[in-house]
């Protein structure tokens, strides 16, 4: 508990220090937020308009001004989409990237960890190289290929579901196998090696001495190491995902925030990337938190004292 | 082996129900916390009811191309943005559909002083906001002092700078009689009374009245803008005074418009719902039009060109001249680029036919000119075709003969599939016809237009949209100290060719003032090589959807586009 | 158990490893179509050399061309001329994916052998040592994974890239010289993004092995901390290493696309494989499809990766140091 609460009080000042490098990274990136094809119409229109947003005032002042309104609640305006604030489009945005990202995630350990299991209980056999071989196959088709592919079959050839956008539950289906496919390899590859490795622990094998019964002894006492290190994974796992995936919802034409998360970066959309990094940085550190205390209670030999 | 074979079912028995207190010692919590980490996965799925929200579908549905940065009118500055923007907000004047020439919209009708430099419009006293109030010459007056304000950032508050005192008090000039700088008041725009509006140009434009539809000139609501601020398109429900409402604006997701019922021409708009959808990538697009789940795709950019071959033989497909072209610019101000000669060597040796046919295939018209044919009486001048020998020569007499001792150079371009084919197609043209080593450098679009802003290149990938029916659209970004110009390259003459041009009230000498100086720009000088002129392309089934006619402009009003049920 | 294993047999621990592994032979087929592939991707530069080639029979060198080579078939199916088909710009694609699979290839391995090293130090460093460092190291890793990962690759490839270019127009550096120095900067940028996750499950499984009797045993036996960690630690957790290794090469090489779709790795007309399979997947749609364009990179990538990783997994039974079987 006392580990609990001293992670949780270094969580605010990690985020500042997180923003003050975010900030720094950006600054030293070339090209600015009003760069663009055509000029604006004079040079004094540019100067107005960085004038508006404080890009005239030295760095150290820029930063300042911005953190004091995150503050008090306010991640100023975005650059690219001057209508809107980077909370209006967090707002519209996230919801979408978190059912999307969850249900994937839900998917990937769905799928990676039955799979992982089954190879590494097969191991050797036909069985095992048929799981191991879903699963790398999983791992080495990006989803640019596989998300393409699964429209051109199911959307396209038999119409059976939409190709994009995001209107009906039905438009779910496609970027969630997409993306849950990809990383239900990953599960089921770390599931199986947890698998192998914990097998070989003294308790197991002395329960399988005992004459208990294979599947009980895997299921109830095996599984509950096996999965450290899928554990492990999912903290960073469920942080990308639930921020939304660049590719997929970019393929699937999906309203959430993944596309910012890139884009922001890209456009020099200063606002936009450090209030994104802010978020996913939360999520990440109270997800590894979380990971952190289910792994001492999973594993009572894991001690962080 | 260590399980029997029904593990799976066992395994998922295992994921539903509680498995049993493990072996040695543990507790239940520890049982408890497996549990609930093997069940936290399914309970995501209830999210699934929550996450997609459910629209009535619309009457109909366009692709659009990317995102609106902003659907402010003065702010915007892509045609993507204005496709939106003109249903949202008019002004005095807007296009119709069929030639893209301005008819009569807030203003019913206009005088014009003898020569040409006074107009007077009178506005229509049916014109109101779709929220009720009346829309009246005051609201003209601010919305055109707001677009020049520097403060509001209009990036095209250029198109107001024919309207006299306009450029002063956009740059912040002094005023010369007061000693003080220039103020909205000294805009040479009056409202005489609610209906009637004065404006006094520099000199007489001949297309003042095709720029009275261009949305920096639009009308909007000055009461709303000052209650909400920036956010004030994002506050229901948003006064316009166009065709349409705004339903709503989700990014990523669309734009929906519905019918404005107020609007005083409300009686000839023909679709009630019309989404616009987002759409970046041309894979997306097909997919979307193909499964009839959209209607209309309408941007050059969101047709694969390797398809065009297939697709441009459809009859669904709609090919038209367009005002725009694509080019390359020189950095005239590095070597050996400041040799016209080399300049001449390298756009005599493009085959411009067989990159077009290779690479772009929608039809594009080759050219050795940078302005597009058909605009009004202008005959724009010829440049220089292909023609390899000649390239050989001029690179040899520049001290090059045969590319040797070429200095290494690279062509910037930003980081897009079809302008990295033409730069790889160039690269091999120039290693081929000239023997020089070129190197290829793709960016991301903020580094490429920073760089090229600061003359950062050798070459580089350039296009240009026309935003009016007029060759000034294309000409007066190369006069000195433009921000469009980019290339390093200036000359008096032809600055001096294009401000009298554009002084000139006779259109024919005012044609071949323009003339010769885009022969100064595309023969004698050089600093840009024009390959192609886009080739506008639209598609919809013409059986279903009735209203898009073909124009250099591609301008295509919504209220006109009906989809038969 | 490994002291046991050893003693009831005469050969040493390695030599019964590869009997063991000899035995396996999935693994062993794979072994070889590894290094048959490694072969083709890494010498058939060479062996397509002008001098080579007119050795070879008429088949062959018929199907011979540079990966930048323009043809005037575009978009060639496969034929005798174009084993793999041509692109839009009639290049062969059979010689870009042999060239873009040396530098994806690369730069997979390069990115894995970064994430091995700090990866595997710090997550381990970080589990073993535990309490106060532990909190500390994995703070950095928090904080590194918060930060956006494309502008950092940006602001330091573009400086990079501006010093380069600058000498080199300067004349103190040649093209080549700056090319390979560009090259190498993609390597730096690609481990420095990639070692993170990895360090997360290496410290996650130390912390539950450091606690166990057996490097109780040792350490009573007076092992220092870094025996102990090289030499009982780090060997129980080599699978769960390997294992990862081979879920971050193949996402590597697909990054690597990505920037060098941003500029900021391999320029074209230069290739590699991810780039062409993102080419490829762009080709998916309705109308019709080049599949040769995205068939043959994608599947030289998957097999290749399937390979490494069964061969991986063989010799990882085979070299379990608790491998009963």
């Amino acid at each position: 508990m006392s580990y609990f609460l001293k992670r949780a009080a270094f969580l605010f000042p990690l985020l500042l220090l997180i923003s003050v490098l975010a900030f720094a990274l950006l600054k030293l990136a070339p090209g600015g937020p009003f760069d663009k094809e055509r000029a604006p119409a004079t040079a004094e229109i540019k100067r107005a308009i960085e004038a508006k947003y404080h890009l005239d005032e030295p760095v150290w002042q820029q930063y300042l001004r911005y953190i004091g309104g995150v503050l008090q609640g306010d991640f100023g305006p975005s650059f690219k989409y001057r209508n809107h604030t980077v909370t209006d489009i967090i707002a519209q945005g996230l919801p979408v990237s978190v059912a999307l990202g969850g249900m994937a995630f839900a998917l990937s350990l769905g799928i990676g960890i039955p799979l992982g299991f089954w190879s590494a209980a097969r191991r050797g056999q036909w069985g095992d190289y048929t799981g191991s071989f879903l699963a790398i196959l999983a791992v080495c088709v990006p989803a640019l290929v596989v998300g393409p592919l699964l429209v051109m079959g199911l959307a396209i050839q038999w119409r059976l579901l939409p190709v994009a956008l995001w209107t009906s539950p039905a438009h779910v289906i496609l970027p969630t196998l997409t993306l849950g496919l990809y990383f239900s390899g990953r599960v089921a590859r770390l599931m199986r090696e947890g698998m192998l490795t914990t097998l070989h622990e003294q308790y197991i094998v002395t329960a399988r001495a005992k004459g208990l019964d294979d599947t009980t002894v895997l299921l109830k006492h095996a599984l509950r190491i096996a999965i450290l290190p899928v554990v492990s994974y999912s903290g960073p796992l469920l942080a990308d995902l639930l921020t939304g995936s660049f590719i997929v919802e970019n393929l699937f034409q999906i309203p959430g925030v993944g596309v910012f998360m890139v884009n922001s970066s890209l456009n020099r959309d200063y606002p936009m990337v450090i209030g994104l990094v802010l978020l996913y940085a939360t999520l990440l550190l109270v997800l590894n938190l979380l990971v952190d205390v289910g792994y001492s209670y999973l594993d009572r030999r894991v001690k962080y004292d | 082996m260590p399980t029997k074979p029904n593990a799976l079912s066992q395994l998922l028995r295992a994921f539903c129900f509680s498995p049993p207190a493990p072996l040695s010692g543990g507790g239940k919590s520890r049982s408890f916390a497996l549990r609930a980490f093997c069940l936290l996965p399914f309970a995501f799925c209830l999210l699934l009811l929550g996450c997609t929200r459910s629209d009535p579908p619309a009457d109909l549905v366009l692709v659009n191309g990317a995102e609106p940065d902003s659907l402010d009118p003065a702010i915007i500055s892509t045609q993507t943005e204005m496709r939106i923007v003109k249903a949202l907000f008019e002004g005095l004047t807007r296009l119709e559909g069929k030639n893209a020439t301005a008819e009569p919209a807030i203003a019913h009708r206009w005088d014009m002083s003898p020569d040409g430099s006074i107009y007077t419009f009178h506005l229509r006293t049916n014109a109101v906001w779709s929220t009720g109030q009346p829309i009246t010459a005051e609201d003209v007056v601010w919305s055109w002092r707001r677009a020049l304000d520097p403060m509001t950032g209009a990036e095209y508050a250029s198109q107001l700078f024919f309207i006299k005192g306009a450029e002063d008090y956009s740059t912040g000039k002094t005023n010369a009689a007061t000693g003080k700088p220039f103020t909205p008041e000294d805009i040479a725009v009056r409202a005489l009374d609610p209906h009637t509006l004065r404006v006094e140009l520099i000199g007489p434009t001949a297309f003042f009245l095709d720029l009275c539809a261009f949305p920096t000139l639009a009308v909007v609501p000055r009461f709303w803008i000052e209650k909400h601020g920036d956010r004030w398109l994002l506050q229901q429900p948003v006064p316009t005074s166009g065709t349409y409402t705004l339903e709503f604006w989700r990014l990523n997701d669309r734009v929906r418009l519905r019918r404005n019922a107020r609007h005083w021409d409300a009686a000839n708009i023909r679709s009630e719902l019309v989404d616009f959808l987002p759409i970046k990538s041309s894979t997306t697009a097909l997919n979307l039009y193909e499964t009839g789940a959209a209607d209309v795709i309408w941007d050059k950019n969101l047709v694969p060109n390797e398809l065009m071959d297939v697709l441009g033989k459809r009859p669904d497909c709609h090919k038209f001249d367009y005002l725009g072209t694509y080019f390359f610019r020189f950095n005239v101000k590095r070597k050996p680029f400041t040799d016209v000669r080399v300049r001449k060597a390298f756009a005599l040796a493009v085959d411009r036919q067989k990159l077009v046919n290779k690479i772009t295939r929608s039809g594009e018209t080759p050219t050795s000119h940078f302005t597009p044919k058909g605009m009004g009486v202008y005959e724009p001048p010829d440049g220089w075709g292909y023609d390899p020998e000649q390239a050989r020569k001029l690179l040899a007499e520049a001290g090059f003969p045969g590319g040797k001792d070429f200095p290494p150079f690279h062509y910037l371009f930003k980081t897009d599939k079809l302008d990295e084919q033409v730069g790889v197609e160039l690269q091999e043209i120039w290693r081929k016809e000239l023997g020089v080593k070129m190197e290829l450098r793709a960016m991301e679009p903020k580094v490429y237009y920073s760089a090229q802003s600061a003359l950062d290149y050798d070459l580089s990938r350039s296009s240009w949209i026309g935003d009016y029916n007029d060759p000034n659209t294309f000409l007066d970004m190369f006069m000195a100290g433009n921000g469009n110009n980019r290339t390093g390259w200036s000359n008096p003459a032809y600055d001096n060719l294009i401000r009298t041009a554009n002084l000139q009230t006779d259109p024919k000498k005012r044609a071949a003032l323009l003339r010769q100086a885009e022969t100064l720009l595309i023969r004698d000088d050089l600093p840009i090589v024009p390959l192609w002129f886009y080739a506008g392309v639209n598609f919809y089934d013409p059986k279903k959807i009735e209203g898009i006619h073909a124009n250099l402009l591609d301008e295509h009003p919504i209220h006109t586009i009906q989809k038969q049920k | 158990m490994t002291e046991e294993a050893a003693a009831s047999e005469s050969l040493s621990p390695n030599q019964r490893a590869w009997r063991r592994f000899r035995k396996n032979k999935f693994a062993s087929a794979c072994g070889v179509l590894l290094v048959t592939l490694l072969g083709v991707i890494l010498l058939w530069p060479a062996l397509s050399s002008t001098t080579v080639a007119k050795a070879m029979p008429g088949f062959l060198s018929t199907g011979l061309h540079a990966p930048n080579e323009h043809s005037p078939e575009l978009f060639a199916p496969p034929s005798g001329k174009h084993w793999f088909g041509t692109d839009i710009h009639g290049r062969d694609i059979f010689s870009r994916v042999i060239y873009g699979a040396r530098v994806s290839l690369l730069v997979g391995a390069v990115g894995a052998c970064v994430s091995l090293v700090i990866g595997v130090l710090w997550g381990a460093a970080a589990g073993y040592l535990g309490g106060r460092w532990d909190a500390w190291l994995m703070r950095v890793v928090d904080v590194l994974y918060s930060l956006p990962s494309i502008i950092f690759v940006i602001v330091l490839i573009t400086t990079l890239h501006g010093a380069l270019d600058k000498l080199q127009s300067a004349g103190k550096l040649t093209v080549t010289m700056r090319d390979t120095a560009k090259f190498v900067g993609l390597f730096v940028g690609l481990g420095a993004v990639s070692w993170l996750t990895m360090a997360r499950i290496v410290r996650g499984q130390v912390l539950s092995l450091r606690t166990r009797q057996f490097v109780d045993a040792s350490r009573a036996l007076g092992a220092t901390h870094t025996q102990i960690l090289f030499r009982h630690i780090l060997p129980n957790i080599t699978g769960i290493i390997i294992v990862y290794l081979m879920l971050l090469v193949p996402a590597i090489i697909l990054y690597e696309s990505f920037l060098s779709y941003l500029g900021l790795g391999i320029q074209p007309p230069q290739a590699s494989l991810g780039s062409l399979i993102a080419d490829g997947a762009a080709q998916i749609n309705p109308i019709r499809i080049y599949w040769w364009l995205l068939v043959f990179p994608c599947s030289v990538l998957v097999s290749t990766l399937l390979a490494l990783n069964f061969f991986g997994d063989g010799l990882r039974d085979a070299f379990d140091p608790r491998g009963d079987r």
